[in-house]
């Protein structure tokens, strides 16, 4: 009766190899390495970069032990550091010809040592959480409202342009939070407006009012154009902040979305937030407008970029409405115009380039600005005179030096947020105290491991030895199963592991337990184990589900170190059913299983209680 | 070896009344202390500034303390975090300072007041990743301080772990009751629940009364002990339907009594060796994982005492019989049959 056919024993084995291949990779340990990645938003790293990164060490005699592309970069991995070292060198000047112009970043980093035959089988270690391997943290929070600003801002722009053109007369636009109200002096345009109106902008919903004081036309932004608007401006937002952190030039970075407004930002490797909040943190826009030459008529001013030897910024007045903002730029990047001077070219997105026609075509010869919002405060960063009509493409010329076209250039091109955002919450992590937290969380799990595994011997006995190898085999599928998962794993994570181990060893006692009470009761031992395990497993399901309920709570509310904890309790939790019950009955099968005549379990004493008791004597009544 | 060599029955329930008397003590006392003293949320909570740091010699916390309270945050925290070279300061959120410019200037602060000049350092590690910190140097090159890490949260964010707190432990709650209802009945639901409360219930007044930090990994400690001490409850429970069934001739109490005298050996094992682990993190897990392992450890001990006396005392009170958990006249299943027990 205790024995599996074959097959079982085949999922067993199978389990327990795939378990050791999968955690086998977090052992390794780490190599030096040199990533290529993009340094611009126009290189593209790809097998040409590789072969140009092989040869290139191939040429410098640099023997290289792994070569491969992973995601969007280039990595190489060394035998020590001094090779790293000289291959970085080596591979920044082949790639970076020009050091002003870097269009690669080449970083050192540390990569797993795995050989490339586990990499191939998605056998990866796991990745190590910030606490553990020390780094910066940032949450950042998206301004959702400055976001819907912006766009209705775009909106008011547009229905002026679209009534001046029809020659339909309003008296005034005003811009609301979630919408514009245009006011007619003739209450007969009304309709005529509207639909004019509508057919521009689909996204607004224009009514009709008649009021005592007019006629009015009012836009209102439908529930699904502002959800629409809010997820463009933060995936904008996100992909500028990809721009940004590769400028950092750190190995790993993590950009991700967190719920709907929100984004967090991960550097391990560094620790400098204030270099990192410089460039990531610019909570910048950036805007193209005309400027008003009477300052006491423009709608806005503010000072302009001060060059050498100022002191005092110039103001520069601008008029209400913006041509092109920093979402529709396609590019822009630092050249030398006809003249040999430093300039800037720009390229917008069709919709900026049709207006910015019609602008230039308007106002030749009229100074335009540039303008980049950080912090709610405006910046011209450049104030240039329209000296032809233009489109999608131009170039801002001035009174320039190569650097600060460069500057502008970067400015523009990775200033383009969509909306400002806020630094909410923000962690650095020292490298020492990384380390010192991994060998803290392994000796938790090691010491509490070995004194429940001696405890469970001495008091057990065999069947103790087999719950510790059921243990340990539960420890081996969890971390198989997180590193499969590429898991990011924290403290809390290792201490949700340890946790787990010290709470899945309840199943195997009470199967032991169960067992000892059926000896108790007089069963001959094979009959003992097979109904100490099928008794047992009725509540270890009722006990396992309960505390998967809290983890399952925790996993859907729970946020950032908690979430992880979850993740790795309610895959504990799964993985020990299995042990427990599955593999500890395997091992219990596979050595009391074959003994027709078996006399004796070694589940340590069993005390009968002597003639007293007539514990289970009752079902016979 | 075996610890437990029960021969007879333990008369729990005699002492039921006196037990559950002395519980509702230590409850109302936990509410108490909850309401006058409050917890100590950390920072995650209540947002702010954290910024530790290692000094190179001992530490002389009332000249850092001193430092950080000229900057003018108002009320701040300075303490010894693990050794006495490590200071950990907290300061509240201020409305008219940027927060994220608070933990540079304290480090700068402090790191002037020790003649050293900040700056960013940038160097390789010996295995070859390039790491940037900011470092304070002195003009010899050594460094008197060290920035171990910096935390800080905006005031939004602590708001919102309040509520997902609370909605995770209702959620907690509900789904465990639903789960005892289905597979029990109401009045184990009911006793569960009520038993494992009253466990979180006095870890939070231990929190209280010593001003323990409560912070996010102490949330998630508490929830965790939430499941398994309804684990516990769920263990006994088990055996009482399955000892009303096999015991026809015993009354409740009795019934009662003899399910948790057959599971207490495992009871007490299972806990020591949960209890064997959280040690062990208690002793090797250093400073970030002590006030997790401390609940736990509050919570694994009074798991054991709730689910005996508690969850089965309420569970007689509330008139449980042997009616409730084996359906009469269901013919296919006899009672007297010696295997009924393990068909759970």
């Amino acid at each position: 009766m205790n024995r599996y056919p074959w097959w079982k024993y085949a999922i067993l084995l199978v389990a327990l190899l795939l378990g050791a291949l999968y955690t086998a990779p977090n052992f390794f340990g780490e190599a030096p390495a040199v990533q290529v990645s993009a340094g611009k938003s126009t290189v593209k790293v790809d097998e040409t970069t590789l072969e140009r990164v092989r040869s290139t060490l191939a040429g410098a005699n640099i023997p290289v032990d792994v070569l491969a592309i992973e995601g969007a970069s280039v990595r190489a991995r060394f035998v020590d550091t001094d090779t790293q070292i000289k291959a970085k060198d080596a591979i920044s000047k082949a790639l970076n010809p020009d050091p002003s112009d870097e269009r690669f970043i080449v970083a050192l980093n540390l990569v797993s040592r795995t050989p490339q035959w586990m990499a191939n089988l998605r056998a990866l270690p796991m990745y190590l959480g910030l606490d553990l391997r020390g780094g910066v943290h940032f949450l950042m929070e998206v301004d959702m409202r400055a976001a819907l600003r912006q766009q209705i801002d775009g909106y008011a722009s547009d229905a002026r342009n679209a009534l001046r053109e029809k020659r339909i007369r309003f008296a005034g636009i005003t811009r609301e939070s979630e919408g514009l109200t245009v006011a007619l002096p003739e209450a007969a345009n009304a309709e005529e407006a509207r639909n004019l109106l509508a057919d521009r902008m689909a996204a607004v919903q224009w009514t009709v009012q008649t009021t005592p004081d007019g006629t009015r036309l009012v836009g209102r932004l439908q529930p699904q154009a502002i959800a629409e608007i809010q997820k463009q401006a933060l995936s904008q937002n996100i992909e500028t902040l990809h721009k940004r952190v590769n400028e950092l030039g750190v190995a790993e970075p993590v950009i991700q979305q967190q719920g709907l407004n929100r984004v967090v930002v991960q550097l391990p490797g560094v620790q400098d937030t204030a270099r990192a909040k410089t460039i990531i943190g610019r909570t910048a826009t950036l805007q193209i407008r005309l400027v008003e030459t009477d300052i006491s008529a423009a709608a806005e001013t503010v000072p302009e970029r001060m060059g050498p030897g100022e002191t005092m910024p110039r103001m520069v007045g601008l008029k209400r409405d913006v041509i092109a903002t920093g979402e529709q730029l396609v590019q822009a990047s630092a050249t030398i115009d006809r003249d040999q001077r430093p300039a800037v070219s720009v390229r917008l997105n069709d919709v900026a380039g049709r207006a910015m026609r019609q602008v230039t075509r308007e106002n030749l010869g009229k100074p335009m600005a540039i303008v980049l919002y950080e912090k709610g405060k405006g910046e011209a960063i450049s104030v240039a005179t329209i000296q032809g009509e233009f489109g999608n493409d131009f170039q801002i010329t001035g009174n320039f030096t190569p650097q600060e076209t460069a500057d502008m250039a970067l400015l523009t091109r990775a200033g383009a947020l969509a909306a400002p955002m806020e630094i909410i919450e923000e962690r650095t992590i020292g490298p020492s105290l990384g380390a010192e937290n991994i060998e803290m969380g392994f000796n938790s799990v090691l010491w509490g491991f070995i004194a429940i595994a001696v405890f469970m011997t001495a008091y057990y006995l065999l069947f103790g030895v087999f719950s510790s190898i059921a243990l340990a085999f539960n420890l081996l599928c969890l971390v198989a199963l997180l590193s499969l998962m590429q898991a990011t794993l924290t403290l809390p994570g290792i201490a949700a592991i340890a946790l787990t181990l010290g709470m899945a060893i309840d199943a195997n006692v009470l199967i032991n337990e169960r067992v000892r009470e059926e000896l108790r009761a007089g069963l001959a031992p094979q009959q003992a184990i097979h109904k100490g395990y099928e008794a047992a497993w009725g509540t270890i399901l009722d006990s396992n589900v309960t505390t998967l309920i809290a983890g399952v709570a925790l996993l859907a509310f729970g946020s950032g170190p908690v979430r992880g904890f979850a993740v790795v309790h309610c895959l504990g939790i799964l993985t020990s059913m299995f042990s427990a019950v599955v593999f500890s009955r395997g091992l219990v099968n596979l050595w009391y299983g074959r003994q027709k005549r078996l006399k004796s379990v070694s589940i340590g004493q069993v005390w009968k209680g002597g003639e007293a008791r007539p514990q289970l004597d009752e079902n016979k009544l | 070896m075996e610890f437990f060599r029960i021969s007879r029955d333990i008369p729990f329930m005699r002492h039921v009344l006196a037990l559950n008397a002395v519980s509702f003590i230590a409850f109302a006392l936990a509410v108490f202390f909850i309401a006058t003293k409050g917890l100590n949320p950390s920072i995650e909570f209540t947002g702010g500034t954290l910024v530790e740091v290692e000094y190179a010699d001992t530490a002389d916390i009332n000249r850092t303390r001193g430092l950080v309270e000229q900057l003018g945050f108002g009320e701040v925290q300075v303490q010894k975090f693990g050794t006495s070279r490590d200071v950990l300061i907290r300061l509240p959120v201020r409305g008219d300072m940027k927060q994220d410019e608070v933990s540079t200037l304290v480090f700068d602060t402090l790191c002037k007041a020790d003649q050293g000049s900040s700056g960013t350092k940038q160097y390789t590690t010996p295995q070859g990743e390039q790491v940037s910190r900011p470092a304070c140097t002195k003009a010899d090159g050594t460094e008197p301080l060290k920035l171990t890490r910096t935390e800080f949260v905006g005031p939004s964010v602590g708001e919102e772990l309040y509520t997902n707190g609370a909605l995770a432990l209702a959620f907690t709650i509900l789904g465990i009751m639903a789960y005892l209802a289905i597979r029990f009945e109401w009045k184990f639901a009911v006793a569960g629940i009520v038993a494992n409360l009253h466990d979180v219930i006095i870890i939070l007044g231990f929190f209280a009364f010593f001003q323990w930090e409560f912070s996010l990994a102490v949330l998630a400690a508490i929830l965790a002990v939430l499941g398994y001490s309804v684990n516990e409850s769920v263990v006994i429970f088990d055996r009482i339907r399955e000892s009303f069934r096999r015991y026809r001739k015993l009354d409740t109490p009795q019934t009662i009594d003899r399910a948790i005298t057959s599971t207490i050996s495992r009871t007490v094992i299972t806990h020591g060796s949960t209890q064997l682990m959280v040690l062990s993190m208690l002793i090797f897990g250093g400073p970030t994982l002590h006030h997790f392992s401390v609940a736990l450890t509050i919570g694994i001990l009074f798991g054991i005492y709730s689910s005996i006396f508690v969850a089965a005392g309420i569970c007689m009170w509330l008139g449980t019989k042997r009616e409730d958990l084996i359906k009469v006249g269901s013919k296919d299943q006899d009672p007297n049959d010696p295997n009924a027990g393990a068909v759970v």
